[in-house]
């Protein structure tokens, strides 16, 4: 399944930069390079042989796990992609754990009140995040936490301070989703027998909610937020701009802008191999929350 | 003769009965129903702008002694760096902002719902490799893929929505394609297949009128997040070419100023999400309009 992916990704990515009007030569050898010394650089990184042969090559090089190098640094993608990944990966972490924060109490209590003012009240509030621009919102609150009040950095990376602003900013994008998730599958665990059973052997109301209807319901929920960490380690472009976060989506925004093809093909490769292994320990996830699904597991290792 | 006037006159009738119904259930949404009137009041002022504002003067009409004033009755939004009125340029934007999304989800629909028929439909390799594509488009970012397609294709308003409308595609393609595949083995479209019904037939009227109401629900939804994208694509400078007043392009010039003029940014990020808003909360109100099974689910 992955491999085709990466093929035809690799295929359409690898194109398109190409397509882009000017190259990477003209900034390498800056205004005054004579036609000798571009024809230098365009055969020193092989620009100077079709597309289809460089992507074969290219190809070839990705079957022995080499991603290539930038022809802007020289430095191998790899090793580029790696030391921005860390950076990449706090933040989506960060805005994961801001997004369950707000997310998931908002859903359950949408779902315990279903059809009361809270319920529309908490419904709107999470449409809201995502109805706002990101970059906006980070702007905002740039303005008021970083400019007017003073509390918190308005971009860089240095500590924990300088992650708030923007996990807060990642994460509302993040909330309307996954308060959704939590709210609907809450609702259909509500109903449930076994609930009531609780319930009328006079287990107090919270526990019901928190031990018996939120444990059961946490397997959709999950499923969101795998797939919503997998989305943020694509790096969050906008958000890491307006911040200048050092991360994974500034290198390929720049990459992009630079026309280095090499470093933009192998980054979305990388990221997508990412992606797929959070996706993976998503479902082994499930074994651990979820006892049947672990029973399944154990019985098919016999 | 008479038996083929029969049968639509019957779907006519059906069908109005059913819009009837599903008009009726949208108008006990309360959440659907305010989205619905801001949509109908910003689209009066898109149209309203057009015959108002005369564009040269009040919309890029630069006006240098009145730049940077902070919002007051004169300017009730304030004026930008060169003097423009910043409510004047707002209320024009909504035309291109609400044209750059509405064309560009068309895009997207024409291309994603043959698409997704077609591989619902006929299913088999075509089917796999329209799917397979499909995928592989939706991994890459779609800012990414906008980015990498405007910078490719040069700045303007059309390049703008082709990138917006691309990377909807894949959505699309996968709602009709689920949408397609479980009303392929209906009964009605067997016995449609047994009439000897060419096969463009049967997906014309009989396969994409049942698969139509998710194909209405994300359209609206992907409506609101193509506003988004164009206007993140025009804050990093590959939008609309600069004095056209687009809100994500506007927002960008107020970035500038945010220190000492935080109303430049306020206002058109404003109207970006209120319109989003109001098109989430119209898409969310016919999508439990459409199908009741799912009330409350989502």
């Amino acid at each position: 399944m992955l491999i085709p992916v990466i093929l035809i990704t690799s295929f359409i990515v690898f194109f398109i930069i190409n397509l882009a009007p000017g190259d990477v030569v003209a900034q390498l050898t800056g205004g005054d390079a004579t036609q000798e010394e571009i024809a230098q650089v365009r055969a020193q990184l092989g620009l100077d042989q079709p597309i289809l042969i460089r992507y074969i090559k290219y190809l070839g090089g990705l079957l022995h796990g080499d991603l290539g190098t930038s022809y802007v640094t020289g430095r191998s993608v790899y090793a580029s992609y790696m030391e921005k990944l860390p950076a990449t990966l706090q933040l989506a972490l960060a805005s994961i754990f801001v997004s369950i924060l707000i997310s998931i109490p908002l859903g359950i209590s949408s779902a315990v009140h279903q059809g009361s003012i809270r319920d529309n009240v908490g419904m709107v509030a999470a449409l809201l995040g995502l109805s706002m621009p990101n970059f906006w919102l980070g702007l905002l609150l740039i303005i008021v936490f970083a400019l007017n009040l003073g509390w918190l950095p308005s971009g860089g990376s240095d500590g924990f301070k300088s992650i708030i602003l923007p996990a807060i900013t990642v994460g509302t994008g993040l909330t309307a989703m996954l308060t959704r998730t939590t709210r609907s599958s809450m609702l259909d665990v509500i109903r449930q027998d076994y609930l009531r059973t609780a319930r009328a052997k006079g287990v107090p109301e919270r526990l019901v909610i928190r031990k018996h209807a939120l444990k059961n319901a946490l397997i959709p929920v999950i499923t969101v937020i795998g797939t919503q960490l997998g989305s943020c380690l694509g790096g969050a472009i906008l958000t890491e701009t307006v911040f200048s976060w050092p991360g994974v989506g500034r290198l390929i925004l720049d990459a992009v802008n630079s026309r280095d093809i090499p470093m933009v093909t192998g980054c979305i490769v990388l990221k997508t191999i990412t992606i797929s292994i959070i996706l993976l320990i998503v479902d082994l996830l499930y074994a651990v929350v979820d006892p049947r699904i672990r029973a399944q597991y154990s019985k098919g290792g016999k | 003769m008479t038996e083929k006037k029969r049968v639509p006159a019957s779907r006519r009738y059906a069908k109005r009965s059913q819009t009837a119904e599903i008009w009726h259930r949208l108008c006990k949404n309360k959440g659907a129903m305010l989205g619905l009137l801001i949509m109908i009041v910003i689209v009066c002022i898109a149209i309203g702008a057009g015959f108002l504002l005369d564009y040269d003067k009040d919309v890029i009409g630069q006006n240098i002694s009145q730049r940077l004033q902070h919002p007051s009755w004169a300017h009730p939004m304030g004026t930008d760096a060169t003097g423009r009125d910043m409510m004047y340029r707002i209320f024009y934007g909504a035309r291109y902002s609400l044209s750059i999304g509405i064309i560009s989800v068309l895009i997207a629909l024409v291309i994603g719902v043959t698409l997704g028929v077609i591989a619902g439909y006929c299913g088999g390799v075509v089917g796999e490799i329209i799917m397979r594509g499909s995928d592989a488009v939706a991994a890459i970012p779609s800012i990414l893929m906008a980015i990498a397609i405007v910078s490719a294709f040069g700045q303007s308003m059309l390049n703008l929505m082709l990138a917006v409308g691309v990377t909807s595609v894949p959505q699309f393609i996968r709602i009709t394609h689920a949408a397609t595949l479980t009303v392929r083995n209906q009964e009605y479209v067997e016995a449609s297949r047994c009439l000897g019904l060419h096969q463009w037939q049967i997906i014309l009227f009989h396969v994409l009128p049942n698969c139509l109401s998710p194909i209405i629900v994300q359209t609206t939804l992907r409506v609101a997040s193509a506003i988004i994208s164009a206007s993140s694509l025009s804050f990093l400078g590959l939008g609309v070419p600069a004095p056209m007043p687009e809100w994500g392009g506007m927002l960008s010039a107020g970035r500038s100023y945010i220190r000492t003029h935080s109303y430049l940014t306020l206002f058109p990020g404003l109207a970006i999400m209120i319109t989003v808003l109001a098109l989430n909360l119209l898409g969310d109100g016919l999508r439990d309009a459409l199908d009741p099974k799912l009330k409350g689910k989502k």
